[in-house]
């Protein structure tokens, strides 16, 4: 009894579960085994990174979290939808409404503005006008970056288009939020900065964060590390 | 906000934009620009050949085209001219004839003609004859045994303004009818085959010659617009015949034919030379075609991360699609607007003083093409050529946007 009430509660509070997930994929000729066999459950408001050196599969895991890609076994479950009951229809659906994406670069759309390019997720998901506007004004405050509305991509800096990026990311107030190494372009003051205002977010707002990452910084800023090694994850501590 | 960002993208790249906007422009140019030139073609080889006697609508005995003796003639020639009055506006013109067959000689040739005897006046209004001649004078109402001959009609029998001629041909009375006639004047015809074919003498002189009293052959005339599809025609004799049926004709003898019955060849040639101007604007389409998808192609490949990112944040392949075709929308409408913009210049620019081309008139004789061309634009035209540029270009545009559709977010993120 008490180890259903367990589970019941463990499912409730899960935002990913994932169960041995396997994936496959050629270079060229050459079969890479970037997942064999990964176990992995994230909690809602979760700040955790998934680190492990290039090649490791912290990347293509980060990616079948995000339903960017499916697994070849395993399965995977994001806020109680699991992946292998849906189309790419119902999965892009799903990436518009529950995740929040940050990538390592070009993140934003280059010829549309700061705040259209927070307002884009919006208008997919069918936001009124008024509403997407006021909403990406906030929120491009609350990233610092009142004031530069209307500048494009090329007249930002990489931190204050990653900021963008990340306004972007939680405009719309996602389940999870998935960064593929979201500092890796970015010098360390500014990688630190971006870090800190995350962090915020996720105190805040209970924002749950996922990184894949191989710097430091970020490593140290994660409340949970989950290293990854040839496919599979080696180490997973809660700080 | 797609269509801000449909618009800003076409915008990435001027020099791209600008190597589609050409192909667009100078297609479209080109579909209006030809077009207009054979329009005005096809108008001016039928006004030459409805002023070459033939005319918006003749009148005739119904067997005189099949056997043009005098005996076919139209008779009742009072009643007829009071119903025309009626029927007929103020703007058209038209003119009684006789016409018949005939073998003229001189004392060097003799050769097979059509004489024509006219109302000068009249007739001046309704056919090429009143302005074309060119040496000596034209007839007039009062001229006894007078005669205009065509240039080449000169040349070939060897004769001059002030000869006689002898005419020869069946009168009503079934006896050969004969009478000399001197050349007063000289004229001249897009074709040497009409200079050779026909001569003109007054109504009466020819009338007397053939003994036909009041009768002639036929009525030929010429409304105030040419209709080169031959609906306003069509319904111009339709109202005639049933008014000479119900005004002055018992004995159903009388025939109305409009210039689409009288030149079938013409008729023929005028649908055909529509469809194969659209075949032109096809073909120049798909020349145009293989641009729109190269450049559109490139477009696509260098904007693939982009296509992953939008996929990845949730954005649907049929919305991708849209983008894309909307892009290309765009760079149609553009393209379409400022070449029939130029094509319309163009038009306007050779209008006033037409094409001259005298120098090609030995082989344009041939064809009855007019020694001088203006370009004409018919409002169809400029539609149909807009709409295959915009829906055929929209159509090829579809392989690049289901190509940029299909794209995976990791397939096109991980490219650089």
């Amino acid at each position: 009894m008490k180890l259903m009430r367990y589970t019941r509660w463990r499912h409730d509070m899960a935002i990913v579960e994932i169960k041995d997930v396997k994936k496959t994929y050629f270079q060229g000729k050459v079969k890479v085994e970037a997942l064999r066999g990964v176990d992995l459950t994230i909690d809602k408001g979760e700040f955790a990174a998934i680190a492990g050196p290039s090649g490791s599969g912290k990347t293509t895991l980060l990616n079948i979290i995000g339903g960017l890609d499916l697994p070849d076994g395993g399965t995977v479950i994001l806020d109680n939808n699991p992946y292998a009951q849906m189309n790419q229809a119902s999965l892009a659906s799903l990436r518009l409404h529950k995740i929040g994406f940050v990538f390592q670069a070009y993140n934003l759309i280059p010829v549309l503005s700061a705040i259209e390019n927070v307002e884009y997720v919006m208008l997919l998901q069918g936001v009124p006008r008024k509403e997407r506007e006021e909403k990406a004004r906030t929120i491009l405050d609350d990233v610092g970056l009142e004031g530069k509305y209307n500048r494009r991509p090329a007249e930002l800096s990489g931190g204050q288009q990653q900021r963008v990026a990340v306004a972007r990311a939680i405009v719309s107030s996602p389940a999870i939020v998935l960064a593929d190494e979201p500092t890796a372009n970015l010098d360390s003051k500014t990688g630190e900065s971006l870090l800190l205002m995350m962090k915020k977010m996720n105190k805040d707002k209970k924002v749950t964060f996922i990184f894949s990452t191989h710097d430091s910084m970020v490593m140290a800023y994660a409340r949970r590390l989950i290293t990854i090694k040839d496919g599979r994850i080696v180490n997973d501590e809660t700080k | 906000m797609y269509v801000i960002l449909a618009w800003r993208n076409i915008w990435r790249n001027p020099r791209r934009t600008f190597v589609i906007l050409m192909a667009v422009i100078i297609g479209v140019w080109s579909m209006i620009f030809l077009g207009a030139l054979m329009r005005g073609m096809e108008r001016e080889m039928l006004k030459n050949a409805i002023s070459t006697l033939t005319g918006s609508i003749q009148i005739h005995h119904r067997d005189y085209l099949d056997d043009p003796v005098v005996n076919n003639s139209l008779d009742n020639i009072g009643r007829l001219d009071t119903a025309l009055d009626k029927i007929l506006g103020q703007d058209s013109l038209w003119a009684k004839r006789v016409r018949v067959n005939a073998v003229v000689s001189n004392a060097r040739h003799s050769g097979g003609v059509t004489l024509v005897g006219i109302e000068p006046e009249k007739e001046k209004a309704v056919s090429f004859i009143g302005k074309a001649v060119t040496q000596g004078r034209y007839l007039v109402k009062e001229d006894k045994n007078k005669i205009l001959v065509g240039r080449a009609f000169l040349k070939k029998f060897n004769t001059k303004i002030g000869n006689k001629l002898i005419f020869m041909s069946q009168g009503t009375d079934n006896e050969i009818a004969s009478k000399a006639f001197r050349i007063v004047g000289v004229f001249r015809a897009e074709s040497e085959a009409v200079e050779k074919r026909f001569a003109f003498v007054p109504l009466p002189q020819a009338a007397g010659m053939l003994k036909m009293g009041n009768s002639i052959s036929e009525i030929s005339i010429l409304l105030p617009e040419l209709d080169i599809s031959g609906k306003k025609e069509a319904l111009v004799a339709k109202k005639l015949v049933a008014a000479l049926d119900d005004i002055t004709i018992d004995d159903k003898t009388i025939t109305v034919e409009t210039w689409q019955d009288l030149l079938p060849m013409m008729k023929a040639y005028l649908e055909m030379s529509g469809f194969f101007l659209y075949i032109w604007y096809f073909v120049v389409f798909v020349a145009m075609g293989f641009g729109i998808v190269n450049t559109t192609l490139m477009a696509i490949f260098e904007r693939m991360r982009e296509f992953g990112l939008m996929k990845a944040l949730g954005m649907r392949p049929v919305q991708i699609i849209i983008g894309v075709i909307t892009e290309s929308f765009f760079l149609l409408v553009l393209g379409i607007s400022l070449g029939t913009g130029f094509g319309f210049l163009s038009v306007a620019a050779i209008a006033r003083n037409g094409i001259d081309l005298s120098a090609l008139a030995a082989g344009a004789e041939m064809w009855g093409i007019p020694r001088k061309l203006y370009p004409e634009i018919w409002a169809q035209d400029v539609v149909v050529a807009g709409l295959v540029v915009l829906v055929l270009g929209i159509f090829v545009s579809l392989y690049p946007a289901v190509k940029a559709a299909r794209f995976t977010p990791t397939q096109a993120m991980t490219k650089n």
